[in-house]
């Protein structure tokens, strides 16, 4: 009951740094507890993957060879019969696309509690999950009854878990019930006239733009300061600026030399794709805006005042 | 081919706000359609647009106000609206598995063929409710679903699912399915006046726990909210201050010293 499952991901031969950031949480917690801490690896390279996710702090590995990449109903199966053959009580996995295809689905069917993106984990006589709320505008304990949990967390809250541990790695048979859902391909998106990863300075445009005639001031900025022009997802979304323009955690990551944020609030899933950057400008008119708390520079203030005299300075 | 969508009324902070106990102040938020679950609307209306879809009814947890709110998704073209609310939601915050429990009395009355809703809510963020859904009434599911086709012959939905990374999942999903839709999905549209007449009409009937034969004990969450703060800003960015001129001035500086403009 006191053991912890981290479950890992990785996709397209690779393991994703929020497995290693897991395997530190799933410690954590097990140490809080007094228990073991175990990782499953399901589907791709498991043995070589394997070896990777035998780090400091790891009991057991279980690895299930069974496909390549990612299907939901292998990793539930996975994740349902390796709670059964261990002593876990916790599941920890990624709050990640995949993640958040099939841990709900485990919580449910085990009924188990569920908190997802979790920031914080804490156990001290019952578990305290520290999540953010209302777009990050706030923070939140919540306190979870009883004692198994199904847990999500959220990438980068937790330091990768380094060393190379003594862990014991087991092949695991899984039954796998019939699924009606298939995978038939990978497709890449965001393709086409310019590589926003290759900029030295962008200047990236989100909500506070407004409307999409209003896309002309930041045009002209761009193109005063000899920069490349970016997004937010919003942007994109409202079929204002291509898809190869958006930063972020479904869209680039980008690192240039001065990336220059007008009208972006930045949110978490944004922040994935600029924090680094070498210098963050930020010109938003919310003094509390998120997007503060990683720029070097910022001017609190109306993007239509501000960029005009800007591109004057430029001109 | 009958298809439900979950909508929730979110509430959205004030750019100033206060936290009252273990919330934030009613008077500081604004009432709002998430803007996931206006996607998956626009998704069920397009569908039976094409004929696709006979039927698209609209259900909502949440109280009175939230009427104004499931008005919206009539008047972009739902047919029809389900509201659920009981005193047992005033007292707590509701997890995931009560929130299925509602979701699941609503399907057996409905049975529909397919369930979209947003891949989370705006305020709570949870982002599980359709996949734990799924689960319960035995669907299909795909979440984060940023391309829909429905295969009527075939009995299926063709999906993209949006990984991280600018990198798309393509899956075949058997229906009976639920699918959780990501923005970008489509164009929603804005309610026209005519929609928003003809929406006065449409039936949205509120019922409670008894009313889907379900009690307190069905919607008893494991979940209680201990704190909520603002973060400590973590900021040290310079502010650059002033009007526009002189703050643009400043920051130009700035710029020219980091090579920018050259």
């Amino acid at each position: 009951m006191n053991d912890v499952l981290v479950v890992s991901e990785h996709r397209r031969g690779e393991l994703r740094d929020v497995s290693h950031e897991a395997i530190t949480a799933g410690r954590e917690l097990a140490d809080a507890r007094g228990g073991d801490l175990h990782v499953a690896v399901v589907s791709g390279d498991v043995d070589r993957f394997a070896e990777d996710l035998n780090r400091d702090g790891v009991d057991a590995i279980h690895a299930v060879n069974d496909g390549e990449e990612f299907d939901h109903n292998v990793y539930q199966s996975a994740v349902a019969a390796l709670l059964d053959r261990t002593d876990a009580g916790t599941v920890i996995a990624p709050n990640s696309v995949n993640g958040l295809d099939y841990a709900p689905a485990v919580a449910e069917d085990r009924g188990i509690p569920l908190v997802t993106d979790a920031i914080g984990i804490e156990y001290d006589d019952g578990l305290t999950v520290t999540r953010e709320m209302y777009g990050s505008k706030v923070e939140t304990t919540v306190d979870v009854a009883g004692d198994r949990f199904v847990l999500t967390i959220r990438g980068g809250e937790w330091s990768p878990a380094e060393g190379v541990g003594d862990a014991t790695i087991e092949a695991v048979e899984v039954d796998l019930p019939d699924s009606g859902a298939r995978v038939t391909g990978f497709e890449e998106v965001g393709g086409g006239d310019v590589d926003i990863a290759d900029a030295d300075v962008l200047v990236s445009v989100g909500r506070g733009i407004e409307e999409e005639e209003n896309l002309e001031l930041v045009e002209e900025l761009a193109d005063a300061l000899g920069a490349t022009l970016s997004a937010s997802r919003p942007i994109v979304d409202s079929g204002w600026l291509p898809k190869n323009r958006q930063v972020g955690q479904s869209g680039k990551v980008v690192t240039p030399d001065v990336y220059i944020a007008v009208g972006i609030s930045g949110a978490v899933q944004h922040v994935a794709g600029m924090k680094g950057s070498d210098t963050i400008v930020a010109i938003n008119t919310d003094p509390n805006a998120p997007i503060f708390d990683i720029a070097d520079y910022g001017i609190v203030g109306d993007l239509f005042d501000v960029i005009p005299a800007l591109i004057d300075e430029f001109a | 081919m009958k298809v439900l969508v979950t909508v929730k009324e979110v509430a959205e902070a004030d750019d100033d706000f206060a936290i009252e106990g273990t919330d934030i102040a009613k008077s500081d938020v604004e009432y709002d359609l998430n803007e996931w679950d206006d996607y998956a609307i626009e998704a069920a209306v397009q569908l039976a647009e094409a004929g696709v879809a006979d039927e698209v009814v609209a259900v909502t947890i949440g109280p009175e106000r939230a009427e104004e709110t499931i008005r919206m998704a009539l008047a972009k073209g739902a047919d029809r609206a389900v509201r659920v609310w009981d005193d047992a939601f005033e007292a707590g915050f509701a997890d995931v598995a009560a929130k299925v429990s509602v979701f699941e009395a609503v399907v057996d009355d409905e049975e529909p063929d397919l369930v979209l809703g947003g891949v989370q809510a705006a305020d709570t963020g949870f982002g599980a409710t359709g996949v734990a859904l799924a689960e319960r009434i035995g669907f299909e599911h795909a979440a984060v679903v940023n391309h829909l086709e429905i295969d009527a012959e075939a009995d299926l939905a063709r999906v993209h699912r949006e990984l991280e990374g600018g990198v798309e999942e393509l899956t075949e999903v058997d229906l009976p399915a639920v699918l959780t839709v990501q923005t970008g999905l489509n164009e929603p549209r804005y309610a026209s006046l005519r929609g928003i007449r003809q929406a006065q009409r449409k039936e949205i009937a509120a019922t409670d726990l008894t009313g889907l034969g379900l009690s307190a004990d069905d919607v008893e969450s494991a979940l209680t909210i201990t704190s909520m703060y603002e973060p400590e800003s973590e900021s040290d960015a310079e502010l650059i201050e002033g009007d526009a001129g002189e703050s643009a001035g400043r920051l130009a500086a700035v710029l020219r010293e980091k090579g920018v403009g050259a």
